[in-house]
């Protein structure tokens, strides 16, 4: 694979320096057949350094979930070469199944078969919490 | 409103209605006393709670209907492992209504995604409780004829007290609430209430240490319990105790018409001398608690 043009797929820019294995895992990358190309540490003039990703492939990208994890960043789509859409994320409204509530009183650590659900709680600071209990995401 | 898991989830109107509900039922009870009759509450108590069970059953039975149910975990399904879910979809084939206590914070809500009966939170672990939250409003609303253009002072521990946090959080939605906090400086309410709350609802507020110094401003005084297990030594523990147990000698300042609520149970933390005081109300506060809970059941069974 040529890491420099994708025929029909994504790149995700500006993905933080260090964050491209976590968004590789999330999104479920490791999952996908069509190549798939990690840049670490490429010199970004606005980050200083970032990491990229690019996907040669017709993909369902879920952007809800990359929003989450990764906001700052940004999809470029990629049709017969030609980048024809830059999208910005947005903070999504909530997050389900994607991260797990750490709280040990909650009750999704022992009821079965239960949705993570994470509502976004203040925009400003970017705080998540559990629907249930009300635990920030990742305190 | 089809069920009740948090107090934040009801509006000002909503209270307003429950206690004018509740009102109407202290003055003319004989009208409710078949309002319920051949409906069932079932009070699954996954952890016990007698005083707010009985509360529950008793204010279902006033209302003419029959109650069942389990007041601790070891005698229901969930000691066979079985989930929330399932327990609730089985029981709400049965019962009309769910009075529900559990541990685990946010059980009573994945019961509310599962149940085709009102679910009503009768305590989430430290999480909600929103019934004595209600319970509470009535009082205040009894005894002061409103709940805006008031002093409240709240005393104890703040920091664990969850229907401390919870009241809070509802008065703090009423016209000109002051708020008055006395704690000592370990058991302060946390930095959450601080901002998100009263800083956002833009409410006066002072912390104390000193209640004596503040109990004449007050129009009610919530007393909490300082626990012994919330210390880290017993020294601190037994050096501030002492100062936040309410006697007859520290009422000698505060106003004619203080009201006095304490959720209940209480320890030590309000001297029984002061249980004939007319200013102690922690009693009826008791009894208030019933009649929400039967206004509360007529509001989600939707009967007038
Ligand atoms: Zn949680």
């Amino acid at each position: 694979m040529n890491i420099d043009s994708i025929k029909n797929g994504f790149v995700i820019d500006h993905i933080k320096a260090g964050n491209s294995m976590q968004v590789y895992k999330y999104l479920n990358l490791g999952e996908l057949v069509c190549p798939v190309a990690i840049i670490k540490n490429a010199t970004s003039k606005k980050m200083g350094k970032k990491d990229i990703i690019k996907i040669d492939g017709n993909i369902e990208l879920n952007l809800e979930v990359l929003g989450y994890i990764n906001h700052d960043a940004t999809v470029n789509v990629v049709k017969n070469g030609e980048i024809v859409e830059k999208k910005h994320l947005e903070l999504p409204e909530t997050v389900t199944d994607v991260i797990k509530c750490k709280n040990p009183r909650c009750i999704t650590t022992t009821e079965q078969d239960i949705q993570h659900i994470f509502k976004l709680t203040d925009r400003e600071n970017r705080v998540y919490r559990c629907i249930y209990c009300e635990a920030k995401a990742n305190d | 409103m089809k069920h009740l898991i948090d107090i934040r989830d009801i509006t000002t109107d909503e209270i307003e209605q429950l206690i004018e509900k509740a009102n109407d039922i202290i003055k003319n009870p004989e009208k409710y006393r078949e309002k319920c009759k051949y409906k069932k509450l079932a009070t699954l108590f996954f952890e016990p709670s007698t005083r707010t069970r009985l509360s529950f059953e008793a204010a279902m039975m006033e209302l003419g209907g029959n109650v069942l149910g389990f007041s601790e975990a070891q005698s229901s399904s969930a000691s066979k492992g079985e989930s929330v879910s399932d327990t609730v979809k089985v029981v709400s084939c049965y019962a009309d209504i769910i009075a529900m206590r559990h541990p685990k914070e946010g059980a009573p809500m994945v019961a509310s995604f599962k149940s085709d009966a009102p679910i009503i939170n009768a305590g989430d672990g430290g999480h909600n409780h929103p019934t004595q939250t209600l319970t509470d409003l009535l009082t205040i609303k009894r005894k002061k004829g409103k709940l805006s253009d008031i002093t409240v002072g709240f005393c104890g521990d703040l920091k664990f007290g969850r229907t401390v946090h919870s009241l809070i959080a509802a008065l703090s939605r009423y016209e000109n609430v002051k708020f008055v906090l006395i704690s000592p400086d370990e058991l302060k309410v946390p930095g959450y209430i601080r901002k998100d709350v009263l800083k956002k609802e833009k409410c006066e507020f002072v912390e104390t240490s000193d209640l004596q110094e503040v109990i004449g401003q007050l129009d009610v005084l919530y007393m909490t319990r300082v626990q012994r297990e919330r210390f880290f030594n017993e020294a601190d523990y037994i050096r501030l105790r002492d100062s936040y147990i309410l006697t007859p000698e520290k009422l000698d300042t505060a106003k004619a018409d203080l009201s006095i609520l304490h959720p209940l149970p209480r320890v030590n933390e309000i001297s029984t001398k002061i249980d004939e005081d007319p200013r102690a109300c922690y009693f009826e506060q008791a009894l208030n608690g019933k009649y929400i809970r039967m206004a509360l059941i007529l509001k989600l069974l939707e009967i007038d």
